[in-house]
């Protein structure tokens, strides 16, 4: 005789938990809807502005005096070919959106991630939430951005965020807890409080792990804005989206490669910028 | 050991245990048991036990143990870098272990600076900056910290290195920089962990001998951890023996040397204790001036002062020893007008032959502080043998 084991009816749940949500904060999703829409325009809007040639020569600077006269080299070379398949606009979009998606997952980690780092506890709470943050497919994220921010790019930005944020995360946490204990000793021997201690040793020190972890922030941001596109974000994903349902491999491996070459740049340049802070 | 001295540090009863349960711990240590069958009914570790010491205002105290005895624990205890268990460690009528957090920082910064073994510099400072750390986190004016770390590096030998990173200094720079990060604060007692262990053994006793100086010079209140012994020996004005979170013994060099408190001691200073072999003549040293007994005592006095002695040895014509004069005495001839000092002369020093084994030395030195006089068969003057030369031969021959 088979016993009936009722279903466990945890996608209504959270389905509930979330229609909660929307349903009642609708206030405090469309403010923030309304101020990152405004950051994306103005951030849009500027680099727009900025004739293409002139925006190619300023990155092409910022990677010659960053990293070298060859990621300068690559730069210009890059970026004229995405202007010459005609990206050039979609291109900006991403960027945008990486730039942004970036900035907000950073200025949430870095807090969160030191206070894991002092505090035993919040650590034992915060490293399973993120393991559940980076295995969830990716896709997941972009069904409750709708009903919270609608179709669109704010959307994409949350998804953006709650993907790309674990590294940031867990690099600082690892950083700081890697500072070695003498030198805690040290500080504490000469009477640092909490706060000394944080700014003056274990921040300074565990720098490059972090960059390490905002340099991972933004490959992942720029994979996931990519995929936003499923949700009407704006830029490159945009175009391999639109080339899928056309099914026109040209299309979709020219955006493909822009993709590609927009990734190298903001690698190299933050790799660099992390090796600059070492030395 | 019976004479009065200025307490800087009053350290009562004090006891650490690392676990859970400490009480149970010392519930047990009362009952009279000891570490390992502590461990074993409570898995408690009885880190220390009951340790009554005093740190002198101005002196060295060396502790020292092999590892596990509980030294390293019990410098942290001082600053609270490690919570005790129970027991009181007073300095200036404060009462470490119950202090606020407030306190306890207000007591680090004023009370303690420390010197690490593995250095512990800040790698991302430059040498400048690591002496400035300790005035930069008590909020003294950039000027004034400038200032006293330069000064504190160039004690340390040090000047012309404040913008090196650390990492560009070998060993024995880099523990001059902690010297110096630790001599900027100007707190009143230097606590140095191991500090020379992690130093080859050339610039280790360089090192030993520079902190000596600085510390005759300073008469900064010193605790010194070391697990070696020849170390102890050369640097300690006194030595406390720690055995398994206990005190095993606590005395000088000598009384250490001369008198072990127990088997383990003896087994600790055998390593060292070459006094059975060395003798006297390796630990003496050329007689730097002689009187001769028809000088008057106006050229005595004048030898010694020339050669920086508080007495100095007679010698007849021919060399052979007649006694020992000191400084006091030829200064109240000269003023008294007396044309020779044959009738100054005394005879209670101690000589010895070349071959005298050196632990019997030892204990020539605890009368009178005049140097041994090393002469042969003839009573002719060989050389001369100073107390710290005993003990420095003996350090160097346990190296060996």
């Amino acid at each position: 005789m088979a016993i009936e084991i009722p279903r466990i009816e945890l996608g209504d749940w959270i389905e509930s938990g979330l229609n909660y949500l929307t349903s009642n904060y609708s206030g405090v999703t469309r403010g923030i809807s309304a101020v990152t829409q405004t950051g994306i325009n103005g951030l849009n809007d500027l680099l727009m502005w900025l004739p293409e040639w002139g925006l190619m020569g300023l990155i092409a600077l910022l990677c010659w005096r960053m990293s070298g006269l060859r990621l300068g080299i690559g730069a210009v070379l890059g970026l004229a070919l995405i202007w010459n398949l005609d990206l050039w606009d979609p291109m900006i979009e991403s960027l945008t959106l990486v730039v942004i998606a970036t900035l907000v997952a950073v200025v949430i980690a870095i807090p969160v991630g030191i206070a894991a780092a002092l505090s035993e506890r919040l650590y034992r709470v915060i490293m399973p939430v993120l393991d559940f943050m980076q295995t969830m497919p990716a896709f997941v994220y972009l069904i409750p951005a709708i009903p919270f921010f609608g179709i669109g790019s704010v959307s994409a930005i949350f998804a953006t965020v709650i993907f790309s944020m674990p590294p940031a995360i867990r690099f600082t946490t690892l950083g700081i807890r890697q500072v070695p204990k003498d030198l805690i000793e040290a500080a504490d021997a000469f009477g640092s409080t909490t706060s000394q201690k944080l700014f003056k040793v274990q921040l300074p020190l565990s720098l490059p792990t972090v960059m390490a972890g905002i340099n991972q922030t933004i490959m992942l941001a720029l994979s996931m804005v990519v995929i936003a596109a499923m949700i009407g974000a704006d830029g490159l994903g945009n175009e391999v989206w639109r080339a899928i349902q056309r099914l026109r491999p040209g299309d979709g491996f020219e955006a493909g490669i822009a993709v590609v070459i927009l990734a190298m740049l903001l690698d190299r340049l933050t790799q660099s910028f992390r090796k600059t802070r070492k030395s | 050991m019976s004479e009065k001295r200025p307490v800087k540090i009053q350290v009562r009863g004090l006891s650490k245990v690392f676990g859970s349960q400490p009480m149970k711990a010392l519930e047990l240590r009362n009952q009279g048991l000891k570490r390992p069958e502590i461990l074993e009914k409570t898995g408690q570790t009885l880190g220390l036990s009951n340790l009554d010491f005093d740190v002198y205002e101005g002196e060295l105290l060396v502790i020292m143990g092999l590892s596990g005895s509980g030294k390293s624990t019990l410098i942290r205890c001082l600053n609270r870098l490690i919570d005790t268990t129970e027991g009181e460690i007073i300095i200036d009528d404060e009462n470490i272990p119950t202090l606020s957090t407030k306190e306890l920082l207000e007591c680090r910064r004023r009370h303690f600076s420390m010197v690490f073994q593995n250095f512990a510099l800040f790698p991302h400072r430059t040498v400048q900056q690591n002496a400035e750390y300790g005035l930069e986190i008590r909020g003294i004016d950039k000027a004034e910290r400038t200032e006293t770390a330069r000064n504190s590096l160039k004690q340390v030998g040090l000047d012309g290195w404040e913008d090196a990173m650390p990492s560009q200094l070998s060993g024995g720079m880099q523990q001059r920089v902690g010297l110096a990060r630790a001599l900027a604060n100007d707190s009143s007692v230097l606590l140095m962990d191991e500090a020379f262990s992690a130093l080859d053994p050339l610039i280790r006793k360089d090192m030993q001998q520079e902190l000596l100086e600085l510390q005759h010079r300073m008469k900064k209140t010193t605790v010194f951890i070391t697990h070696d012994l020849d170390e102890a020996l050369n640097i300690g004005d006194r030595i406390i023996l720690l055995k398994d979170g206990e005190i095993v013994q606590i005395g000088t060099p000598e009384e250490i040397l001369t008198a072990p408190a127990d088997e383990y001691v003896e087994r600790f200073i055998e390593g060292v204790d070459m006094s059975r072999i060395l003798t006297a003549r390796h630990a003496m040293r050329p007689v730097r001036a002689t009187a001769r007994e028809d000088d008057g005592p106006r050229t005595a006095l004048r030898k010694m002062s020339e050669n920086g002695l508080d007495s100095i040895y007679v010698t007849s014509r021919d060399r052979k020893l007649v006694g020992l004069i000191d400084a006091e005495t030829a200064e109240r001839a000269v003023k008294e007008g007396q044309q020779t000092i044959d009738s100054l002369i005394i005879q209670n020093f101690r000589s010895v032959a070349p071959d005298e084994p050196m632990h019997n030395l030892f204990a020539m030195f605890s009368d009178k502080s005049f140097p041994i006089a090393v002469i042969d068969d003839e009573r002719r003057l060989l050389g001369v043998v100073v107390k710290g030369a005993v003990l420095a031969e003996l350090a160097e021959a346990g190296d060996n």
